[in-house]
């Protein structure tokens, strides 16, 4: 059995990583829940975010500019797969992959290369893997998250209730609906792929800054980890309550039980290399038990018919 | 108030599912005009409401609301102008939000959506009021999600959006059809009141002809995408179905008593 004690130790690092995955799973739930969009576009934002974040920082920028800059450089993202979706009416899902491809490139030019540094010691970064022990608590890298996570959830909860956040949901829920009350449905969803791909930028410069660099692989996957952490956060918690605001902290902690999953999968010393396909196939399975469960209901319920 | 001139829909023109759905409509409706439609399936009387409201670009012809050229406008902004309540009860309200959010989109039709709070306190309570009338114990549970609700209760509140803030055209598309024979008349009733009390220029395709002879000032019949009968007032509220059945088949010379949807 392997030392109980190197777990515990890796817990802290396990939730801060799990708290900023968890941004970009907020952003997720915003496409898949709330426009009912899957949204491969992050993938490439993530690494797009980070990117931004790492170079600006590097030229001298202030940190907190840095961050909107990613933000921004996120909803650029989610702009481009908007308007490839509703003015050139390729189905979301193509459009988000044409700009996953598009982005790779655009990664590589940003950053001149594969990867890029940034020294946590010369730089005035927020977060890094070295703020988890050690540091006054306010400096502390999971504290500061949270508060990132808090302060999101409020204004997200705040967008939502606006008169354009409920066309937004609209436009999600029905879109002939929302039409037929004088709801322009494509420049919801683009909006919608906007705000969700800001913030998997957002998420993708603190990944950068926890981990000390950007790299052009670091959002491969990212969309199944956004899926894996809504879909565990709706299974454990999602009967409580059904406030929007709780919904997305029941996301942001669908995340950081999956990175302590995690941890304890490369504790008990599981091959590494099996992580992705692990995932992949939890993330199947879930996705799998609405549709069981319909199928399940449909025939109890065609039994009862026929009698 | 609404002007077709002349209007042309084909789908999947140049292939073998090619169907002429309209074909060269022509109609004028009077200010409060209420006007029931009917005509056989596959008739174009849904394939005409679609057209007014925008849902695609007609191929030829003109349409104008309340004197204004909408032929070239989007639905969503042709929406200003219009109420809509379709067949199918899912279609028309948004499920995973409350029966007050749905009303609150619908109040805003037509306006600006910017950063205002959605909903705001004083509409919930003229909501609950609306609500109350219908009688149908909805004034409780005014942020129940709709898609808990029952197609007749989800009609009847679409039947309250679609004329929350008065529109211009009323267009009702076999909006009881799908419902219980009680309940579609409850439905049916209420319309007929709020059309009247609103004096709202509408729209209501039926498939019972009794109905479409005892509701609206003015009928008219479709058969293969056009008007091909239009009566009104007096002579209209003398009309029997015996008299459809016999205007329906002298056009169409077809075996009209065989067509299940005339008749009910
Ligand atoms: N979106 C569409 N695409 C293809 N064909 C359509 C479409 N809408 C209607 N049609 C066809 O047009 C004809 C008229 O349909 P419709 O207006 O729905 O008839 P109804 O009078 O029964 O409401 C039918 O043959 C129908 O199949
Ligand atoms: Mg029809």
């Amino acid at each position: 059995m392997p030392n109980i004690e190197h777990l515990i130790g890796a817990l802290p690092s396990a939730a801060a990583q799990g708290l900023i995955w968890g941004i970009m799973a907020i952003g997720v739930y915003i496409t898949y829940r709330v426009l009912d969009v899957a949204d491969l576009t992050v993938d490439g934002t993530l690494c797009t975010g980070g990117a931004t974040f790492i170079m600006m920082m590097l030229a001298g920028y202030n940190t907190w500019f840095c961050l909107l800059a990613a933000f921004i450089a996120g909803m650029l993202a989610g702009l481009a797969t908007g308007l490839f979706h509703t003015f050139m009416g390729i189905p979301a899902i193509l459009a988000s992959i044409l700009t996953q491809l598009g982005l790779y490139s655009v990664n590589l030019k940003i950053m001149g290369k594969a990867n890029q540094a940034i020294n946590v010691d010369r730089f005035p970064l927020l977060v890094s893997l070295r703020y988890i022990k050690d540091v006054p608590f306010y400096r502390n890298t999971i504290l500061v998250v949270f508060l990132f996570i808090v302060a999101i959830i409020g204004i997200l909860y705040w967008f939502f209730g606006t008169e354009l956040g409920c066309s937004m949901r609209a436009t999600g829920c029905n879109q002939q609906m929302a039409r037929a009350q004088g709801i322009n449905t494509k420049v919801c969803i683009v909006l919608g792929l906007m705000v969700s791909n800001g913030l998997v930028g957002l998420s993708g410069a603190l990944l950068a800054q926890y981990q000390g660099f950007a790299d052009v692989q670091m959002g491969r996957g990212a969309i199944v980890i956004g899926l894996a952490a809504v879909i565990i956060g709706e299974a454990l918690l999602g009967k409580i309550c059904q406030n929007f605001a709780y919904k997305l902290a029941t996301v942001a902690a669908g995340s950081i039980i999956y990175y302590i999953v995690l941890q304890v999968v490369i504790w008990l010393k599981v091959d590494t290399d099996l992580l992705k396909l692990l995932t992949a196939l939890l993330v199947a399975v879930f996705l799998a038990i609405p549709y069981w469960k319909q199928q399940y209901f449909n025939r109890v319920g065609g039994k009862k018919g026929g009698k | 108030m609404l002007e077709l001139k002349n209007v042309h829909k084909t789908f999947n023109a140049g292939t073998v599912n090619e169907k002429k759905a309209l074909n060269g409509l022509n109609l004028v409706l009077e200010d409060g005009d209420f006007v029931t439609v009917i005509g056989g399936n596959g008739a174009g009387k849904s394939t005409m409401l679609n057209a007014v409201a925008g849902v695609w670009p007609v191929d030829q012809g003109q349409i104008l609301i309340d004197g204004q050229d909408v032929t070239k406008l989007s639905e969503h902004k042709r929406a200003a102008w219009l109420g809509r309540v379709f067949q199918d009860p899912m279609t028309g309200t948004a499920a995973t939000m409350g029966i007050d959010e749905n009303m609150a989109l619908a109040l805003r039709r037509g306006a600006h959506r910017g950063l205002r709070v959605g909903i705001k306190k004083e509409e919930r309570e003229n909501y609950r009021q609306l609500l109350k009338r219908l009688d149908l114990g909805l004034e409780d549970r005014i942020s129940s999600k709709v898609g808990l609700l029952s197609g007749g209760q989800r009609q009847a509140v679409t039947l309250l959006m679609a004329t929350l803030k008065k529109p211009k055209l009323l267009l009702l598309d076999e909006h009881t059809a799908a419902l219980d024979p009680k309940t579609a008349h409850k439905v049916l009733t209420l319309s007929d009141e709020i059309v009247r009390e609103n004096n709202l220029t509408t729209l209501m395709i039926t498939h019972n002809m009794k109905d479409a002879i005892r509701y609206g000032n003015r009928l008219i019949m479709m058969w293969e995408g056009r008007i091909i009968y239009d009566v009104r007032g007096e002579e209209k509220s003398k009309l029997k179905v015996s008299d459809l059945l016999a205007k329906f088949e002298q056009v169409s010379g077809d075996e009209f008593a065989n067509d299940r949807m005339m008749l009910s």
